[in-house]
């Protein structure tokens, strides 16, 4: 067999490379939800928000963080961009779709329902990306981080549409867990795929009920 | 049993399709689905009309020629079978059945439910194989390979190229065709030396073909007659990225 | 519903006549030690240069496991080899559906096997009527080839040691059958296929797809090219080679129902043969005993249950005739296990031959079962109490997943229900030591030559004399041919070429015009019935007299009254069918003649007239020890019989007892 000798990015643009992409990103990002959640869950703390705006002091202000800021922005950008191309790309693959197609026979609603839920939690970022990152840190808002989280969540439109998009979320993880880890290749025998997709389904219904918890509880409390 | 057949008819590649119905009766439930169509191809050609085209050979689920697209799954109904294997018994009595071809922009159509599979055998052409000529060989069982690993690898050998993976896939891809060749041969000693370039040179030709890309969804695996288990996939994955994000300890 | 299409039995008879030719004396067989034959006329053989074999261009048709493993080596050796399959991969040949194994004389066993038992249990199997050095030179290649398959990452079944595992096989009294589950043929075939693909990305082979050869064409006595159709759009081709191989497979499908592939036909060596080409022992038909019993009229195909599942499935029908319990409920001592009884040493591992015709006599003495009555029980229970079911199912688990599939009853529960079926032809094109037919610089291998079984394949030899033709015999002989050919230049605009081009272009209209009532597949399932019937497991004067009448008939009738739509120029699968039944009506006529003329019984062949008094074959050794090669002289003439007298310096004929 002739060797290919392939340039260092070359692989980025097979699709398998971009799937590969897409894994690693999925992996950051799923930490980064772990980071998330337990700085959020300071809100629960009942000390007037006085450890979680400390918290968010931190997080805005160390340089290491910030580094990481942008590596967690060019993550969401990569993935999305992955994202986007597939789209493209399932459509270049298949021109004239099955008239009858009985999906749900051979897969999982997770699976199938990835595009919806990624565009549901992407619109879920935008809008709290806007109420907290951009009103706080680039338009200088004058008030602290709790107390912008407080109004948000005794805002009972804001709270329902955080949890229905926790909820996406859960759907977008119940699979993309599994299948990032699959993507590594860590997922060579069954044992280990039974681990996976229990360690996934763990995942997936764990983060999004602990963020989903904090905005019922400001809610519960104004009742 | 009686059956009422949605076909999708299309006259050769160019020519746009369509579905057209016909009615089927008296069918016994041990026939399977392409003696079913035999069938209906016999009445066909008695009233003088085209009969409907598709695959078929050895008729015992091994050669990989039939495939259709059977209420709405590839082989139908059944998981991990192929479309001769199936039996009208699997089937309600007096029910609809729509059949199309497989569907995927490499394998286009060449006539009603027959499509072009060979974009598989280029994927196969790139390092589907051990790079040995005949006479060159050591004594067979001076490479012992341990069972365990052996029967592994058999496992991903027995791909049957139908081409169902590409088929029931959301977005089309070769991965599992792919990968159980790339897996069988990277399991192997035999298999050693060309290990890097072979997964490197399929999965650039499996793109260029026109295949989509795996989101893992695992459909390929249900439908796949050769129960080709999706490890295959997550070797393939490993060899790639060993191949290409690790350096190579045989480079100069 | 329209009339179906039925062949009366005639009135009269006539008498079947043949033409007596000229004995074959040149077989080219080496003379000398058997052991030192192959190696002496290999060194004896011309060589071409390396830069010589570029300009040479080899047509291979067909990439079974004969056809692709030539092709493979042939690119390697440096040759342009153009392969043409009828398939849309190279992938889908029959082997592929090959279950149980390949024999190699390997002794890893250490049980006393050499190449020389292998010889002698294959030359015996095929009760004497195979050649001597053929089948010693397969048995000395044989263990090459388990190596070569090993290097190209065929994953053959292994012990825990990591050693490769064997089993024992029909015909034999050693464990020299090496497998892949259930499914060897299909790991031969894809290394087979896989090699081709890579001389395919060397530049070394081009692989034709949808391309159905339709005639050979012959200048001057040798062969220079074939006509193709494309089947997708229709096209008539002609392409010129310095030599044509033909890897067709057998001509089982002459039957309608065997275990054959659908498409397997006998359409290019029929082409050979009407060319001029020897047809060799053409009734010399293997009926395969463990077969899925008939169940109903629309049945296409029928399927094989691998000959491996007798070495743990025991053979019985109830003692009882028409005993219609079910089998479970049949206790032991009603159970007759016949093989057992009638041929002690080898049991229910006797020859594929013998189980088929065991099970036909108790069938015909009314102790079959199922629901036709023509059916046996293979049963499995003792060896799962033996060796637990994990065993089982590691050997045999997607057998009897198939069989579950298919019938719709669990082996794991009841026993299955076998019947023999068609399935291999030992008979076909009539080839010298060099696998070259008559006609010079036209090859036959693999299934489609009439080959080293003589009047009976073991088990598991398939998929070796396939392999030994096309990886380690046929590149070094067809070079000896070659070596002649280095100046020609290749032109198809012949008067040959446009000959054979018209000849097709006018079978095709023919066929088109007729326009008559019935199917294609009404005649060929009217040709099947009539060879089971008559020339099946069981043959006799009257029946073949009365077989061939049949077949004359529906041959005319064929020609009158039967119905291809659409045209020549499009993807028309009807037309596809049509041209080959045409070719088998032909062919069949020709099995019945073989059939009546061999006057004696041996191997598969049982003429009735020719038995012992216990209903074993009686074979003539005087009259004929020889191989019927016959010869085509031209429509409505009788074919000429050609004799190639087999001669035993090493082996004694005997009687094949396998009590």
């Amino acid at each position: 067999m002739e060797a290919v000798s392939p340039s260092a990015t070359s692989w980025l643009h097979t699709s398998v490379g971009r799937k590969v992409v897409m894994a690693a990103t999925g992996i950051f990002l799923m930490s980064f939800l772990v980071v998330h959640l337990a700085g959020n869950l300071l809100l629960l703390r009942s000390d007037g928000g006085a450890a979680f705006n400390a918290y968010a002091e931190f997080m805005s202000t160390n340089p290491l963080i910030r580094v990481l800021e942008i590596l967690l922005f060019l993550g969401f950008v990569l993935h999305i961009y992955q994202g986007l191309y597939f789209i493209f790309r399932e459509r270049a693959a298949r021109p004239i779709r099955y008239s009858l197609n009985r999906a749900e026979a051979n897969t999982n609603i997770f699976s199938r329902t990835m595009r919806l839920s990624a565009i549901v939690v992407l619109v879920f970022l935008i809008v709290h990306l806007r109420h907290f990152f951009v009103e706080h840190r680039l338009l200088g808002s004058p008030y602290t981080m709790y107390e912008l989280c407080v109004a948000a969540f005794e805002n009972p439109y804001y709270s329902a549409f955080y949890v229905l998009s926790m909820v996406f979320l859960a759907f977008h993880l119940a699979h993309g867990f599994y299948s990032s880890f699959q993507t590594l290749g860590l997922i060579l025998n069954r044992r280990i795929e039974r681990a996976v997709r229990w360690a996934g389904a763990a995942f997936a219904f764990v983060i999004p009920l602990g963020f989903a918890i904090i905005p019922l509880y400001f809610l519960l409390r104004t009742l | 049993m009686r059956f009422t057949l949605r076909i999708w008819r299309q006259k050769n590649a160019q020519a746009p399709g369509h579905f057209e119905t016909y009615e089927v009766d008296g069918i016994s439930p041990d026939a399977s689905f392409l003696e079913m169509l035999d069938v209906l191809n016999e009445r066909l050609i008695k009233e003088g009309k085209d009969p409907v085209a598709f695959d078929h050979d050895c008729r015992e689920g091994i050669c990989g020629s039939c495939g259709l697209f059977i209420n709405g799954r590839a082989h139908g109904p059944l998981p991990n079978i192929t479309t001769c294997r199936l039996y009208m018994r699997h089937f309600e009595d007096g029910s609809t059945i729509t059949v199309e071809p497989f569907r995927a922009k490499p394998f286009p159509v060449i006539k009603d439910l027959v499509v072009d599979r060979s974009a598989l055998d280029r994927i196969i052409q790139k390092g589907g194989y051990i790079s040995v000529n005949a006479g060159s060989a050591p004594d067979a069982n001076a490479i012992p390979i341990p069972k365990p690993v052996a029967d592994r690898a058999f496992d991903y050998a027995t791909c049957i190229g139908c081409g169902a993976c590409v088929a029931a896939c959301k977005n089309a891809s070769a991965m599992l065709f792919t990968a159980a060749k790339v897996a069988h041969l990277a399991l192997l000693p035999q298999g050693q030396p060309e290990r890097r370039q072979r997964v490197r040179r399929m999965v650039q030709q499996m793109d260029a073909e026109g295949f989509g890309h795996c989101s893992n969804t695992g459909a390929c695996a249900v439908e796949c007659p050769a129960k080709i288990p999706l490890t295959a996939i997550a070797q393939l994955q490993r060899e790639f990225i060993r191949a290409h994000l690790t350096p190579d300890p045989y480079l100069r | 519903m329209a009339e179906t299409l039925t062949i009366p039995a005639p009135v009269r008879t006539a008498d079947l006549s043949w033409r007596e030719g000229e004995p074959i004396l040149n077989n080219r067989c080496p003379s000398g030690d058997l052991e030192k034959r192959w190696t002496r006329h290999k060194d004896s053989l011309r060589l071409v240069a390396p830069h010589n074999k570029r300009k040479l261009e080899i047509v291979v048709v067909g990439a079974g496991l004969a056809g692709a493993s030539a092709a493979a080596t042939l690119g390697e050796l440096g040759y342009r080899v153009k392969v043409f399959v009828y398939h849309n991969s190279p992938r889908r040949a029959h082997s592929i559906a090959a279950q149980g194994g390949i024999n190699a004389a390997k002794n890893y066993r250490n049980d006393g096997d050499s190449i020389w038992r292998l010889f002698y249990d294959t030359i015996k199997g095929g009760d004497f009527r195979a050649r001597e050095s053929n089948v010693y030179r397969l048995a000395e290649v044989s263990v090459q080839i388990i190596d070569h398959c090993v290097a190209q990452g065929v994953p053959f079944a292994r012990e825990y040691g990591g050693y490769l595992d064997t089993r024992s096989f029909g015909g034999a009294q050693l464990m020299r059958t090496f497998y892949a589950r259930g499914q060897t043929g299909q790991q031969l075939l894809l290394g087979a296929y896989a090699a081709l693909q890579r001389q395919v990305e060397l530049g070394n082979a081009q692989v034709f797809y949808n391309h159905e050869v339709l005639d050979i064409v012959v200048e001057d006595g040798r062969a220079r090219g074939i006509i193709v159709r494309n089947l997708i759009t229709g096209e008539l081709h002609r392409v010129a080679a310095h030599a044509v191989v033909l890897a067709t497979g057998g001509y089982g499908n002459a039957y309608y129902l065997s275990t054959n592939a659908k498409m397997s036909n006998a359409t290019a060596i029929w082409r050979a043969y009407k060319r001029g080409a020897y047809f060799g022992n053409p009734s010399f038909v293997q009926i395969h005993p463990t077969c899925i019993p008939q169940s109903g009229e629309y049945q296409s195909k029928l399927t094989l249950m691998s000959e491996s599942l007798r070495n743990d499935g025991r053979v019985w029908v109830p003692r009882t005739p028409g005993d219609k319990r079910h089998p479970n409920d049949i206790p032991e001592s009603e159970r007759w296990y016949y093989l057992e009884e009638w041929y002690p040493s080898y049991g229910n591992l006797v020859p594929r031959d013998i189980a088929s015709r065991a099970a036909k006599k108790v069938c015909d003495m009314g102790y079959g079962v199922g629901p036709t009555g023509r059916a046996v029980y293979l049963d499995f229970s003792d060896a799962i109490r033996r060796l637990g079911r994990e065993v089982i199912y590691q050997r045999y688990g997607n057998l009897f997943e198939m069989y579950e599939e298919i019938t719709g009853e669990s082996p794991w529960e009841t026993p299955m229900r076998i019947y023999p079926a068609v399935h291999y032809t030992m008979g076909g094109l009539w080839v010298d030591y060099n696998l070259m037919t008559n006609i010079e610089g036209l090859y036959a291998i693999g299934e489609a030559n009439f080959s080293d079984h003589g009047a009976n394949r073991l088990g598991a030899s398939a998929l070796m004399q396939g392999l030994a033709d096309g990886y380690f015999i046929l590149p070094y002989t067809i070079g000896d041919y070659l070596a002649t050919q280095l100046f020609v230049k290749l032109s198809t605009d012949t008067s040959a070429f446009a000959q054979a081009e018209k000849e097709t272009r006018a079978r095709i209209t023919k066929l088109l015009d007729i326009q008559g009532k019935y199917t294609v597949d009404e005649f060929h399932r009217n040709l099947g019935k009539i060879l089971w019937d008559y020339c099946g497991l069981a043959r006799n004067a009257s029946g073949l007299r009365q077989a061939y009448e049949q077949i004359r008939v529906l041959r005319e009738r064929f020609w009158k009254e039967v119905k291809v739509p659409g045209t020549g120029a499009e993807f028309n699968q009807v037309l596809e069918k049509a041209l080959r039944v045409a070719d088998f009506l032909e062919l069949g006529e020709l099995m019945i003649i073989d059939a009546y003329h061999r006057e004696e019984s041996c191997g598969c062949h049982l003429r009735e007239e020719y038995q012992t008094e216990e209903g074993e074959p009686l074979r003539n050794d005087k009259d004929y020890a020889y191989v019927a090669a016959w010869e085509w002289r031209g429509e409505n003439e009788p074919p000429a019989l050609h004799k190639e007298p087999l001669t035993f310096e090493f082996v004694k004929p005997t009687i094949r007892s396998y009590k």
